[in-house]
């Protein structure tokens, strides 16, 4: 589905835009360009409607608005700040994070609303009917992966985060525009010159970012959802040798509970949730620096028994 | 006066059943924002019509619901950890606020937030039980000498002390309003009346009365009203359960004249009734004695008030609701505090925010 930018615009600054996500809804008001040009980059796959059209409830009500200090000299830059129904999570950041900005803000609405699932900071995508689970700190390599292995026929259930039925342990698609950062854009873009690019922004904290447009495909089975295969820890280092080996069932719950966002939070649940997973799941950590060889060892990746 | 959807819910004005989509997502932003989705859940759960709701409303209800008793499950936990210090003490240590109402499992404990701990000691008690608190984990989380002295002087409470591995903040008061409000209660009078928890040892609450006029002096004396509308729902809760187990009006009246805080108790019944359509007779406010208001400053207040306790949502406020928050701020520092001791307290706050040391 193709939009005219001038409707989106148009809406974005009047009652907003409602963008289907996963199952949320999300209503994103804003008179800034760049996160204009976010929206009919990187989200044109998504259904997206009127906020005076929609029929059902919204999730989020978000707005990414410039600010301005008080008291600051007229040649100060001005800032943007990310607000959920009108309060303001973070502080100000300057204007050209603007598109980082909102990607951040949608990601906090989720991990800090929801806690019907158990939610990973992890990448998770799909193959064969099974979902790779990949939670990782920042700086393993784990999105420069994700972004590779979503052009090479995996489906991407999200990049940051991995939502996890209580009841099913499947895993609830969110699928995002995939966020990456300093070298890896340049990687990502000579190896798969098709993809498409959203706004960049350009020395934030962690330097300069940007993202990716979701497969298309991904996008439009966004609600189907996957029970996991895999778990795997991945680590990107300089020169490498590739190194995939199994990582204990024990060890493995440990770190995933280190890396989940409400897993105290949801008590006994969040053990038993977690502990159901990762007895279904083959577990492994992954030292790369080769991404061919990190792809065909995705590829060749066999469903748990 | 419309009342946000909000309200009418808990007053049962609008029945859940009823609400429109739109009614549906104003009630969540208004709750979302109020810090009440918790309390939704409950209320709409004791109303057996949770099968009923929007599937997204349930997410957020539930997600909310969780979180309120994962909070409740700490605080139990805090509260064992109190108890070791309480057992060895030969006063009991009296909880106060969301701690008293969760460890006597009372209904104003469903699904609400919990932060910090509140204890009341008696004044003499006070270097004693510090001292306890810190052996076991417990220090003040001010270091700044102005701080400090400040609140041993004036306040009600010494500066909050946080634990150093698991974080939990325990403010431990001598008195429920600070030394300098004109109505400051005599504290032997709340500490002489309060209930042993029959299950933990040394730990007390105040009586069921006191309870109450805590909860009204806490909320109308304090100049941070984002979560007014929070607080009027535990005073409504409190009193609800109060009236329900055989309590008499009349006696928390009387009470309060005997405390000399008629005028929290006065405006607690006002706006309960008003808000939340909790029926309380004429004649019962009308026994408050001594200085409540009447005639043209209740429209004041009411002209204040009721833009101040309603959910801090964009759909609740109208052009006056900042200045009504801002006029109540003002009033509140003018009831805990003359100004001569006001002022030179506010300059060097304000001087220290103007250079960085102090955040706003």
């Amino acid at each position: 589905m193709k939009i005219n930018n001038r409707d989106i615009r148009h809406t974005l600054k009047s009652s907003g835009l409602v963008l289907d996500i996963g199952f949320f809804k999300f209503n994103i008001c804003s008179s800034l360009q760049s996160i204009e040009e976010t929206i009919s980059t990187l989200y044109c796959d998504y259904v997206h409607t009127e906020y005076d059209n929609v029929e059902e409830l919204v999730d989020f009500h978000v707005q990414v608005r410039q600010v301005k200090q008080i008291l600051s000299p007229p040649f100060f830059n001005s800032q943007a700040q990310f607000f959920l129904d009108n309060t303001a999570p973070f502080t100000p950041l300057p204007i050209q994070h603007a598109p980082a900005i909102i990607e951040w803000g949608m990601n906090w609405c989720v991990s800090s609303q929801i806690n019907t699932h158990l939610i990973i900071h992890a990448a998770v995508m799909e193959k064969n009917g099974f979902a790779v689970v990949m939670p990782a700190p920042p700086g393993s390599g784990k999105s420069t992966l994700t972004a590779s292995l979503i052009q090479e026929g995996w489906r991407l259930l999200s990049d940051e985060l991995t939502l996890i039925q209580l009841d099913t342990y499947q895993v609830s698609p969110f699928p995002r525009p995939v966020s990456l950062k300093n070298e890896s854009i340049s990687v990502i873009k000579n190896r798969y010159p098709d993809v498409v690019f959203g706004p960049v922004s350009s020395d934030t904290a962690k330097g300069t970012v940007c993202h990716i447009r979701p497969p298309t495909l991904s996008v439009k089975n966004q609600h189907i959802d996957c029970p996991i295969g895999w778990i795997i820890f991945p680590k990107y280092q300089v020169d490498a040798e590739t190194e995939f080996l199994p990582f204990g069932k024990a060890q493995t719950l440990m770190n995933v509970a280190e890396n989940c966002f409400n897993y105290s939070v949801l008590g006994q649940l969040g053990f038993d949730v977690l502990k159901n997973v990762v007895d279904r799941a083959d577990c492994y950590q992954f030292k790369y620096s080769n991404l061919d060889e990190a792809v065909s060892i995705f590829s060749k990746l066999e469903p748990p028994k | 006066m419309n009342l946000p959807i909000l309200c009418q819910v808990f007053n049962g004005q609008v029945a859940i059943s009823d609400l429109t989509i739109n009614q549906w997502d104003l009630l969540l932003r208004q709750a979302r924002s109020a810090m009440l989705l918790a309390k939704l859940y409950y209320l709409i759960e004791s109303n057996q019509v949770l099968d009923d709701i929007p599937a997204t409303a349930f997410r957020y209800l539930k997600s909310a619901k969780i979180h309120s008793d994962k909070q409740l499950n700490d605080l139990h936990w805090e509260v064992r950890h109190l108890e070791k210090i309480a057992k060895k003490l030969k006063y009991p240590l009296v909880l106060l606020k969301g701690s008293a109402y969760a460890m006597s499992d009372m209904r104003a404990s469903k699904g609400r937030t919990f932060s910090d701990i509140d204890i009341l000691v008696a004044y003499d008690n006070i270097t004693n039980t510090e001292s306890q608190l810190m052996l076991n984990g417990w220090v003040s989380s001010t270091l700044d000498e102005y701080d400090q002295q400040y609140y041993r002087q004036w306040m009600h409470e010494i500066p909050a002390m946080r634990h150093m591995f698991r974080g939990s903040v325990i403010d431990l008061h001598h008195n429920i309003l600070p030394k300098t409000v004109k109505n400051c209660p005599n504290a032997q009078l709340l500490i002489a009346e309060v209930k042993l928890l029959s299950e933990q040892e040394g730990l007390a609450v105040l009586s069921s009365i006191d309870m109450i006029i805590h909860s009204a002096t806490h909320l109308f004396y304090d100049g941070e009203l984002e979560h007014g509308c929070r607080d009027i729902i535990d005073l409504y809760d409190l009193l609800n359960q109060f009236v329900d187990e055989g309590g008499e009006l009349n006696d928390l009246v009387a009470r309060a004249n005997e405390l000399g805080l008629q005028n929290p108790v006065y405006y607690a019944l006002h706006y309960v009734n008003i808000i939340l359509h909790f029926s309380v007779p004429e004649e019962t406010i009308n026994k408050l004695q001594g200085n409540v208001p009447k005639g043209l400053m209740v429209y004041i207040m009411d002209f204040l008030f009721m833009r101040a306790l309603m959910p801090d949502h964009e759909s609740c406020n109208d052009s006056w609701t900042g200045l009504a928050r801002w006029v109540l701020y003002v009033r509140s520092h003018w009831l805990r505090m003359p100004l001569h001791q006001l002022a030179p307290h506010l300059l060097r706050k304000g001087y220290k925010r103007v250079k960085g040391e102090e955040g706003y």
